[in-house]
């Protein structure tokens, strides 16, 4: 294995690892400013315990989400410092502002939520709920603005390097660098706004946080499910259910709604991606296979079941099933994305887009004909929704990345003036402008040998799965433990009785000493 | 503002976010190394974990915020930097998460073998991440082989020298007394009384692997001075410097533990200054061939970018810097253990 590959799959499976806990906390944070908020007006103290509830869940991911998020932010110098001096003078300042604007607010605010509730007062509280959920979102917009850039780039040009040089003759000036005799180039901002609001940058986004928000929904539901399930904690677990799967549906109709004008956009910046997804070969009319197994050799789906024309009614809400829709044939075989990966990533994403809307319209329905406690098999389901949710976020994320490839910034496509095709070349075929883009293969660290990367990406798989193992225990015992029973009382300063029996524990430990030395 | 301006003021403002970085979350590292031998019972371990609960995530965005304008403002170096460190900034990782994690986990189970775990994981997690902060340093001052791109030509092993070694214990002995100091402040009763030993016995290692490392560098790193013989001002820094060390026994002795807090801290900017005084103008100094060096002028963005930057500085760093205020007077005093803590 080389150090592309190594590489490509340490930042796979680093950054798949760190967006199991961004959803959650986005998710949650909003729920957690909704609960707030209704235990400030009404002082209910149902409110005010399943918020507690939650607010112990949100703390105990956050610090796996940060934990994992520095990776992310050394991965970029680490292996991919070719990319990173490519791309440096654009994508840094995205990653730099997310650092001032989102990661101080969300941290420093975290501590108040977790800790202050007696140090405090109410409102002060609340805001720093707000402040809280609002930091984590502004952390995905810059995060999603540095993504977006790299698959639609705009508000930049791509100009030569220069460096004082010393010329033959003695005097010196400012010449372009050239290193081995290649002309070294890079991506500058020449439009901060365009690069901000680049043409992927609204849609991706909405999608982004949608999702965060059905991971937020359907974790609720898949905790209150199980309480209604088992029994417990019933007057919590109900209020919960039927306010998280109202949440869940209207974000899983947004998903499928932005979902479909998002892929027209792709069609519109990316079309081999759009192409990869969907297992079209030939331009012409497009054909939408439902499923079936993309033969890229023989450039054809076996076993397809597809609805004719279903393609080019998606691409163009084109009623007459019948437009040109550009396919892999227009891409030289080396500029085409893999194809299984893209294709069933995005199946399952859509599919499971699908299944979100009909298990909360089910939930709904049934909890409106207060019948839910008896459907034990739609009460499962929505207890291990939430594992699927996650993987739909995750596959929409490899399908829009690995649908990327083989760039990891995309140049730009050139589309004729009726935009129904592609300017292509006298081979028919379309002839990317390589000096705008930056292939994958060319992004790597030289600095870093097989062995390092073999080593680092062993180490990560390692340590990875042991934390999800610890924190999957954490979280099964928090969720047994439930919300507190009592009553308000603890809501208003220690000395609760949940206090009392910690307190008797952490004291059980203390006389048993387990700390013998000291130095 | 012509372009040199600019990179000097970038280079003033990262030196900026990493002496906030070394301040804050330097005395987090530090009560992790100290956390196994001061805290004797379950509970003085919980204090000692929770004297820096609410803080730590707060204080490591320094260094976050630090990683992104280093990538935003000098590409080449942040590039060059980290793909030279590979080994030690995947350990440095693995250190910040356990770390994170220890402080998380640890109170979740009320079993000794658990928490023992956590506490080792904890300890670990401080010192190495000090070490390796150190080695780095170390690391830098001494330049390394570069190509003609930027990229490290060398080894892992050719950056573990005995002059890399030596300023890695040091900053680790740096932190440990910060630390201690810290919870001096934090704590009391019998734990602040052990502390007491703790802070001097810190010190005078401390001071001795000071007094090691700046004669090393004088005489085997002659470039670290080259900037002093030309801006004698400069040795204000250093003189300040022994100032500030020689405050905190002194403060120390008078029972003013504020006192000593900022001196160390004072110690810390005062170090960070002269590590950037001694590579400036270079980001990363080539060895093999001067030419080759990543300096805050052939290394920088283009000047939009750097003014972008400094826009997004005087929008954020106000409301970074008021809502930091705000979190430390929310845990202001001594700390106590209540249901939220760890
Ligand atoms: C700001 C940039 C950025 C962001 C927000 C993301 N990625 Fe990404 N991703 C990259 C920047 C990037 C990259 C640096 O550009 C990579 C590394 C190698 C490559 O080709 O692209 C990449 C590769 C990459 C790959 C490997 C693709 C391949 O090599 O075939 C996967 C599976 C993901 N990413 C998945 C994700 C997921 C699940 C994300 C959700 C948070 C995510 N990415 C966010
Ligand atoms: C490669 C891309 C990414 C990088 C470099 C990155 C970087 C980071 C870093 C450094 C942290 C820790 C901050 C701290 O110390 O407080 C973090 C946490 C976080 N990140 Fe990421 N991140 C990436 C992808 C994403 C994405 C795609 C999202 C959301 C859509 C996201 C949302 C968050 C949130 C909400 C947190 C707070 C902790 C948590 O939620 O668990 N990140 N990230
Ligand atoms: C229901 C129909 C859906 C459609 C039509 C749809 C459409 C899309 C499209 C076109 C992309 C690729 C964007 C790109 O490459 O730039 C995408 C990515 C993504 N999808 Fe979906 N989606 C749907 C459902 C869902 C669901 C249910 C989730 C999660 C709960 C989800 C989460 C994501 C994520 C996280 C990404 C990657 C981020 C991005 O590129 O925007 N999607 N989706």
């Amino acid at each position: 294995m080389d150090v592309v590959l190594l590489s490509r799959l340490q930042f796979a499976f680093t950054i798949m690892f760190h967006y199991i806990f961004p959803p959650l906390t986005i998710g949650l944070g909003l729920i957690l400013a909704y609960l707030e908020t209704r235990f400030f007006f009404t002082k209910k103290p149902i409110f005010s315990i399943a918020s507690q509830f939650w607010t112990r869940i949100f703390v105990l991911n956050f610090a796996i989400g940060v934990a994992s998020g520095i990776v992310m932010e050394f991965q970029f110098g680490t292996n991919w410092a070719t990319y990173s001096r490519f791309v440096g003078d654009v994508f840094g300042s995205a990653l730099a502002a997310e650092g001032i604007f989102a990661f101080f607010l969300e941290s420093g605010f975290l501590a108040v939520v977790a800790f202050g509730r007696h140090r405090v007062r109410a409102g002060l509280y609340l805001f720093s709920v707000y402040m809280v959920a609002l930091g984590s979102v502004f952390s995905s917009i810059w995060i999603v603005v540095a993504n977006s850039w790299q698959q639609t780039p705009a508000g930049h040009h791509i100009v030569d390097v220069l460096r004082p040089t010393t010329m033959a003759d003695g005097s010196s000036g400012v010449l372009p660098w050239v290193v081995d005799g290649v002309v070294q180039r890079r991506a500058e901002i020449v439009d901060f706004m365009g690069m901000v609001f680049n043409p992927s940058t609204v849609y991706r986004l909405t999608h982004v946080l949608l999702g965060c928000a059905a991971v937020g929904a359907f974790f609720v539901l898949s905790i209150s499910a199980y309480y209604i399930l088992t029994n417990k904690h019933r007057e919590f677990a109900k209020h919960s259910f039927n306010g998280a799967v109202i949440f869940g549906l209207v974000a899983a109709l947004g998903l499928a709604a932005n979902g479909h004008s998002q892929a027209q956009n792709v069609y519109a910046y990316q079309p081999a991606k759009l192409a990869a997804f969907e297992g079209h070969f030939e331009t012409g009319r497009g054909d939408l296979n439902l499923i079936g197994w993309p033969n890229a050799e023989q450039e054809r789906i076996d076993f397809a079941i597809n609805i004719p024309g279903g393609l080019s009614f998606m691409v163009f809400d084109d009623l007459s099933f019948s437009k040109t829709v550009v396919g892999l044939d227009r891409f030289h075989v080396e500029d085409r994305p893999p194809l299984v990966i893209p294709f069933f990533s995005w199946r399952i994403m859509v599919g499971l887009g699908g299944l979100m809307i009909v298990v909360c319209s089910l939930g709904l329905w049934f909890s409106i004909k207060k019948t839910l406690a008896e459907k034990k098999w739609l009460l499962w389901t929505f207890v291990f929704g939430i594992g699927f949710v996650i993987l739909a976020n995750q596959s929409g994320w490899i399908a829009a990345e690995v649908g990327r490839q083989p760039w990891t910034v995309h140049p730009p496509v050139e589309w004729n003036a009726e935009g129904t095709d592609l300017i292509t070349a006298a081979d028919g075929r379309y002839q990317y402008d390589e000096s705008l883009g930056l292939r994958t293969k060319d992004s790597v660290s030289a600095a870093v040998s097989t062995t390092e990367a073999k080593s680092s990406l062993v180490l990560f798989s390692i340590l990875y799965l042991a934390l999800l193992a610890v924190w999957i225990m954490v979280l099964d015992r928090k969720i047994r433990t439930g919300p507190k029973l009592e009553d308000g009382t603890d809501a208003h300063g220690p000395g609760g009785i949940q206090q009392a029996t910690s307190d008797r524990q952490h004291a059980r430990l203390n006389d048993d000493s387990i700390v013998k030395g000291g130095a | 503002m012509n372009p040199e301006l600019l990179s000097i003021t970038w280079f003033i403002l990262l030196n900026v976010l990493l002496i906030g970085y070394a301040i804050l979350d330097g005395f987090d590292l530090g009560v992790g190394i100290l956390h196994p031998f001061v805290a004797r019972s379950d509970n003085e371990r919980r204090l000692v974990m929770n004297s820096i609960g609410p803080l730590w995530d707060g204080n490591e965005v320094w260094l976050v915020t630090f990683g992104g304008a280093l990538f935003a403002m000098f590409p080449d170096a942040y590039a060059s930097i980290f793909s030279a460190f590979y080994l030690p900034f995947v350990l440095l990782l693995f250190a910040l998460i356990f770390r994170a994690v220890s402080l998380e986990f640890r109170s979740k189970k009320v079993s000794a073998v658990w928490r023992t775990f956590w506490d080792i994981l904890f300890f670990i997690g401080s010192t190495l991440a000090a070490l390796l902060f150190g080695v780095a340093i170390g690391a830098l001052m001494q330049g390394l082989e570069l190509s003609e791109r930027g990229d490290y030509l060398g080894t892992f092993w050719d950056m573990i020298s005995g002059f890399s070694l030596a300023v890695g214990f040091f900053t680790v002995s740096l932190l440990a007394m910060h630390g201690a100091i810290y919870l001096y402040l934090k704590t009391e009763g019998p734990l602040q009384q052990r502390l007491l030993g703790w802070m001097k016995g810190t010190f005078y290692v401390y001071v001795s692997l000071f007094i090691l490392v700046t004669a090393w560098s004088t005489f085997f790193i002659p470039a670290s001075l080259q900037h002093f013989s030309s801006y004698p001002v400069l040795w204000v820094v250093p003189l300040l410097n022994v100032l500030a060390i020689a405050n905190i026994p002194r403060a120390i002795q008078q029972e003013r533990p504020f006192y000593a807090f900022i001196s160390s801290c004072c110690t810390i900017a005062a170090l960070v200054f002269l590590f950037s005084a001694a590579i400036f103008p270079d980001l990363v100094p080539a060895v093999n061939n001067a030419a080759h060096s990543i300096t805050i002028f052939n290394g920088a963005s283009s000047p939009l970018t750097l003014k972008i930057g400094l826009v997004i500085v005087a929008i954020g760093m106000p409301l970074v810097l008021s809502y930091t205020v705000l979190i430390y007077w929310t845990f202001r005093g001594k700390v106590q253990l209540d249901e939220h803590s760890y």
